[in-house]
């Protein structure tokens, strides 16, 4: 399994309405909240609709392709041990029109990384329940 | 019943991060506001209100009840962390006075970071992770705010020069805007700093070549793309028309006041990467300058001088183009015209020198200074300058003021 990440990176934490999406990444499941009632997909989860404001949502899954929107390289370590630069980016998943997510890019050099390069999943293992979601090339 | 008018201003000395020990951030905020009731020429016994933001660890109740407020009858704490609220506890404070609720309104704000934790650490240090330690999971989160910042945590997005090194780093992408457009904002502030006496960085000045040799924080941010970090406090009183009109100073009229975000914006860049498209490289106060422009009456061409919330140079740029000084996009060459210097410039810009030269003190130092730049008080003074412009933090939920020369 690849690690690219100190285990004293940030945990993520979580509300009953966000924890079944880390359950499921915990699987290597990438998901998005999607309405029952009007399709509407939206990330991170949210005990609502903000367009029909149903209740009525569920997770589905994504490819876990996307595209880099935007992105940083970020210089300064976060926790013990990290290597720097890492490169933090937004990505735009297919198949979820307007969900975006923040993740890492990786197995990539920094000064290759470009706004609309196309990327896929890439999960990175911190325990035996903790999966990460995080991005490389596509077909890399 | 007329428009709410600023009638004084106070500060604590300010200085670079964890330089004041001696005296507590709680101290501070208390000698801003007395320094500012005494400077409008009225007594704590006239104070009846008291106006904040940013989770500031002051609480209204307890400062009143401390400097000897005869009786509270306001107090209101702006949404959430972060300095988009700033100019939202002013106008909170005038609209607590418009309606009759209190009369006399004092607006601060203390901020001694080195005496608590550092922004962008997340809390407390970290103990370094040893073999003992648990092996990572899923925390359960103290409130829904930070559930939704779980979503950016583990991926080392923890501090600003980060969050909102991204939609500046699209607005390039979008654009073509340069690192030295944004370095001609941190340049021109500087000079301003250089002629006030309370700047951090007065006796530091900087030129282009030094910003573009400053270190990467988080790219496009150098290290002087970046706001200082600094200890002090500051605070403006508030009153009516009627009130203001035999006090010490001449008043300021708040000629209007907006606040909020757009739809699906929650905390911009540290939280919600799925904001609308259009939104994505701005500050998101387009639909906020509107509103604030129509309730004054006037238009971005009728603003003498501006005081712009720089927490990092591209969200003064992005803030320039919400605010109509220039198109969608043009934000770089508009830098690059001179337009933000004093005083050749169209639009004189953060004359005390802003977050980036004069102090961070969440932004409630460019209301003083707006306040100041229309008394002909500023050390870069406009000459008369009649209409100013005071914004807070942009790409989060922000708020403005348009104050006017009484
Ligand atoms: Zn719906």
């Amino acid at each position: 399994m690849a690690r690219w990440f100190p285990d004293g990176m940030p945990q993520p934490m979580a509300d009953a309405e966000a924890l079944p999406w880390w359950e499921a990444a915990s699987e290597h499941e990438l998901t998005v909240q999607r309405c029952s009632d009007c399709g509407h997909m939206r990330l991170p989860p949210a005990p609502v609709c903000g367009e029909c404001q149903s209740f009525d949502l569920h997770l589905t899954e994504v490819s876990g392709r996307g595209e880099v929107y935007t992105y940083t390289i970020v210089n300064r370590p976060i926790a013990m041990d990290q290597q720097v630069p890492f490169i933090v980016a937004v990505i735009a998943l297919d198949g979820a029109p307007g969900v975006r997510m923040i993740s890492n890019l990786v197995e990539i050099a920094p000064e290759d990384v470009t706004i609309g390069l196309a990327v896929e999943v890439a999960w990175e293992d911190m325990s035996d329940d903790l999966a990460i979601p995080r991005f490389k090339p596509a077909g890399g | 019943m007329g428009k709410a008018q600023l009638v004084g201003v106070g500060e604590s000395a300010y200085a670079k991060w964890g330089k004041i020990g001696d005296v507590t951030e709680h101290a501070l905020a208390c000698q801003a506001i007395v320094r500012a009731v005494e400077e409008a020429g009225l007594s704590m016994s006239d104070v009846d209100g008291m106006t904040s933001f940013a989770e500031d660890r002051n609480e209204g109740i307890f400062l009143a009840a401390e400097l000897g407020l005869a009786e509270l009858r306001f107090s209101n704490m702006v949404w959430m962390p972060g300095g988009g609220g700033g100019c939202a506890a002013v106008a909170n404070a005038a609209m607590a006075v418009e309606a009759g609720q209190a009369e006399v309104v004092v607006a601060y704000r203390s901020l001694c970071q080195g005496q608590y934790f550092r922004f962008g650490q997340g809390g407390p240090p970290r103990e370094n992770p040893t073999l003992e330690s648990p092996p990572p999971t899923v925390q359960q989160a103290a409130n829904p705010m930070l559930a939704s910042l779980g979503f950016t945590m583990p991926y080392g997005l923890l501090n600003a020069a980060a969050a909102y090194a991204l939609p500046t780093r699209r607005h390039m992408h979008l654009y073509g805007t340069t690192s030295e457009q944004l370095g001609q904002i941190a340049v021109t502030f500087r000079e301003h700093a250089s002629r006030n006496p309370r700047a951090v960085m007065g006796q530091r000045p900087l030129s282009l070549e030094d910003h573009q040799n400053s270190p990467m924080i988080a790219d496009p941010h150098r290290l002087f793309d970046c706001c200082l970090e600094s200890d002090g406090a500051c605070a403006v009183v508030v009153t009516t028309e009627e009130r203001a009109r035999d006090l010490a100073k001449p008043a300021v009229t708040v000629m209007s006041s907006a606040q909020g975000t757009p739809k699906g914006y929650a905390f911009g860049p540290f939280s919600n990467a799925s904001v609308p498209d259009e939104l994505y490289a701005t500050g998101a106060t387009e639909s906020l300058a509107k509103r604030l422009y129509a309730k004054a009456g006037v238009g971005p061409k009728d603003i003498d001088v501006a005081q712009i919330y720089d927490h990092f140079t591209g969200c003064v740029l992005m803030q320039l183009e919400d605010y109509g000084f220039c198109e969608r996009g043009e934000g770089g060459p508009f830098i690059e015209s001179g337009a933000l210097a004093w005083d050749s410039g169209s639009l004189p810009t953060n004359t005390h020198g802003g977050s980036l030269s004069e102090a961070y003190i969440h932004g409630l130092n460019h209301v003083v200074e707006g306040v100041r730049s229309l008394r002909g008080e500023s050390t870069s003074q406009v000459e008369g300058a009649e209409v100013c412009l005071v914004t807070s933090a942009a790409c989060v939920p922000s708020s403005a003021l348009i104050l006017g020369r009484s």
